[in-house]
This record gives structure tokens, sequence and C-alpha cells, in this order.
């Protein structure tokens, strides 16, 4: 390796990248991808994570067994998906603690949605239909990710995420179905989550600073600006079978085309909700800071445990 | 890192009887036991395994891909390993 200087390298490494040969953990790779995946995947592990708490909130509540069952199931997979991705983040060299502790000090994003509170049981049809219908939009292309490690743990995640739209899209079925009390419920959840699901593509092309670099390093195969058009377009015809309203009063579909335009979305409010001052920020760091406070001692307990049980072993 | 963070383990799975057991990923576990128990949460929720093996990482001696050109060469050169090397006429069959 001492043979070749850095741009021999980097040339090397682009050409792999090109002909579609994937990295893997212990190839050289320029520093700047390294970090770009790490901030990624560690983000993306965050959003797995703080996701389970604004349905965890429900699952108590479920209206009957088999929804709570699904719902736990739902929960459970997002933790999975969470430690795939750590893991992920663990061979680029990232320490799991680190990276964990950067949530809880700030230092590190995940997605803006779950800053949104789930005040219905209607809200669980609407993450489940629009915001892992958002998350498989973005998450399927990123199966053809760059890094090896990465597109093996997408291919997990998205086989497992279609049950969780769909089970979102027969929740938000049926309340629509039902009396005009849950009909309005329904459709007041889907107001509620309509432009925050829009919003967990990004920001528009012309404002993502990461876009370029990482469609080069085929880290990103699309723009957010792709794929949000992509997710407007599948899910408007959806809405409506149900016979449910996107609030949107821009929105119209062009014929020509063969796509849905769609209103302004309010950037100011996403801004706002990533530097902190959404309306559950503080309350979902502080459930993860005070979980794995609480969870010290287990840990704790465990290492004991298992140092005692090998000191056994050799004795 | 502090003291209490457990070690990184790398798990296989047989995903059924007649095939080999299969990096799938890595988890973290205070020990064997204990990873082998979190590994079939994580990695078997829908009866993806029937047997798992579970390595600490650091126990994983790997080759160094910077040299895999000049390991793995003299495979390349040795093209009468392969069946396609040899010219076996019309006529001749079961070979």
């Amino acid at each position: 390796m001492k043979d070749f200087d850095t741009a021999e390298l980097e040339r090397k490494f682009q050409e792999k990248i090109d002909k579609d040969i994937k990295i893997e953990p212990k190839d050289w790779m320029p520093d700047d991808y390294r970090q770009t995946l790490i901030r990624q995947i560690s983000q993306h592990a965050h959003s797995e994570i703080v996701g389970m708490l604004p349905e965890g909130n429900w699952i108590t509540r479920a209206p009957n067994l088999r929804r709570k069952a699904v719902l736990l199931a739902k929960v459970q997979d997002e933790a999975g998906h969470g430690l795939y991705l750590y893991s992920a983040t663990e061979t680029l060299g990232a320490d799991r603690e680190q990276t964990i502790d950067d949530l809880h000090s700030g230092k590190a994003k995940y997605s803006s949605i779950f800053n949104y509170p789930t005040v219905s049981w209607a809200d669980m049809g609407a993450i489940g239909w629009l915001v892992d219908g958002a998350a498989i939009m973005n998450q399927v292309p990123l199966c053809r990710c760059s890094y090896g490690p990465y597109a093996r743990a997408m291919v997990r995640v998205c086989k497992e995420e279609s049950f969780h739209q769909r089970q979102g899209f027969e929740i938000m079925m049926q309340l629509a179905g039902g009396t005009p009390e849950q009909k309005a419920m329904a459709q007041d959840a889907l107001n509620r989550f309509w432009w925050p699901s829009l919003m967990m593509f990004g920001p528009n092309d012309a404002e993502s600073k990461h876009t370029a670099q990482s469609v080069k390093w085929k880290i990103k195969r699309h723009t957010n600006d792709e794929l949000r058009q992509q997710f407007v377009d599948v899910t408007v015809p959806q809405a409506e079978m149900i016979g449910l309203t996107i609030p949107d009063k821009d929105l119209k579909f062009n014929a020509e085309t063969g796509k849905y335009s769609y209103g302004e979305i309010d950037w100011t409010e996403f801004w706002e909700v990533v530097k902190g001052n959404g309306p559950c920020n503080k309350e979902r760091v502080d459930a993860r800071r005070k979980a794995k406070e609480n969870g010290e001692w287990v840990r704790e307990a465990a290492n004991a445990f298992a140092q005692k049980r090998a000191l056994k072993k050799s004795a | 890192m502090s003291k209490n963070e457990w070690p990184l383990w790398e798990v296989f799975i047989r995903s059924k009887q007649g095939l080999s057991h299969k990096h799938v990923g890595s988890l973290r576990a205070a020990d064997a036991q204990m990873a082998v128990e979190n590994a079939r949460d994580v990695y078997t929720r829908r009866s993806e395994g029937i047997s798992i093996w579970v390595i600490e990482s650091k126990d994983v001696y790997a080759s160094d891909p910077t040299e895999a050109d000049a390991l793995f060469e003299p495979a390349d050169s040795k093209v009468y390993r392969h069946p396609t090397f040899y010219d076996v006429p019309d006529g001749i069959s079961h070979m």
C-alpha cells in the first residue's frame, strides 16, 4: 500500500466503484468515503432505534390482540434494523458506544419524522403506510450501495419493511371504511403525517450538499427530489382508493408526464425540527439516554457474570 | 469505549440442513451464550436459521485485501484445472 500515492489509490478506488465492484471493510477507501458512510449509516441506525418510540407508545393501547402482536413484531424489527446498521458502522472502524453517545449528545441526527407525536391510534396506520413507505423508497436503492456491509444490511431491512407498510395501510383502510369518527381519525393522521413524510427525503436537490459526491461514490443512486416524486406518484392513488384526501390544495396530476405536481414544502419547519426544535426532539433523546443509563448495571452485571463463568471453565 | 461495552461477535447461520453456515453480520454480547441468544433475536426472526455459530470478532484472522492479487495469482494461471481447458471430440459423451 505504501508503494502507491493517495491519488493513485483514489483513482483505483473510483475505478472499482464505476465497475460496480463492492467495497468491503478492509479495502482501502478515501477517508471522506468512510466518514460519509459512518455519518449516513449511524443516522440511519439512530432513526431505526428512535423510531421505536412513537410506535412503542401504542403497544399497550392497541385496539385488539392481533394489532398488538403486529405492532410488537414491527417495533422488534426496528430494533433489529438498528442493530444491523450499528454493526455496519463498526466495520468502518466506528466505536458503537461512541456512535450511540453521539446521538445522546445531539451531535448525530436521526430522521426528523420521529420528532412528531403519535396522538391517536390512526397514527400507527399513517406511520406504517407513509413513513415506512417513504423509508422503503429510500432504502431499496441502498441495497445496491457500493459499500458491501451497508448494502447487505439494507437487503434484510427491505425484505422486512414491506410488512410494515402493509400493516399500516391496512389500519388506515379499515379506519377509512369505518364510522365517520374513525374515518375522521384516519384523515387527521394523514393530514399531520403527509408533509413530514415528504420532508423525510431531505432538502431539495439544489440545497443538498452531499448528493453529488454520494452519487459519484454510488452510496446514493437517486436524488432526494427524484425519490420524493416517486413517493408522491405511488401514494396519491392509494389515498384515493381508500377515500382519504391528501392535504395539499396544489396537488395536480399531469397527464402528459404521468406525475403529480405538489405544493411547496415548509422548509422552515423542516430545519427547525432538524435543529432540535420539533415537538418531541427532547423527549426522544431523553428517552434514549435514560435507556442507556438505566441499563448500565445490566451490562455491568452481564460482564461480571461472563467473567465468572470463564474463570470457572478455565479452572 | 467504557469498560462495560460488550465484545463484538461475528454471527454465522445455517439456514437449513445440508447447507453450510454463512456469515450474516455481527452483534455485541457479554459472552458466547448471550451472543447466540441475541443472534436468534437479531438474525432469525423469520425462520432464517436452524443453527448458529458465533465467534469473537477479534479472533478472526483475515487475509489482507492489498495482497489479494499475489495470494490468488497461482489459481488464475492454472487454466488446466478446469474441464473447459481440454478438447473432447464430437461423439464422445459422458465426460
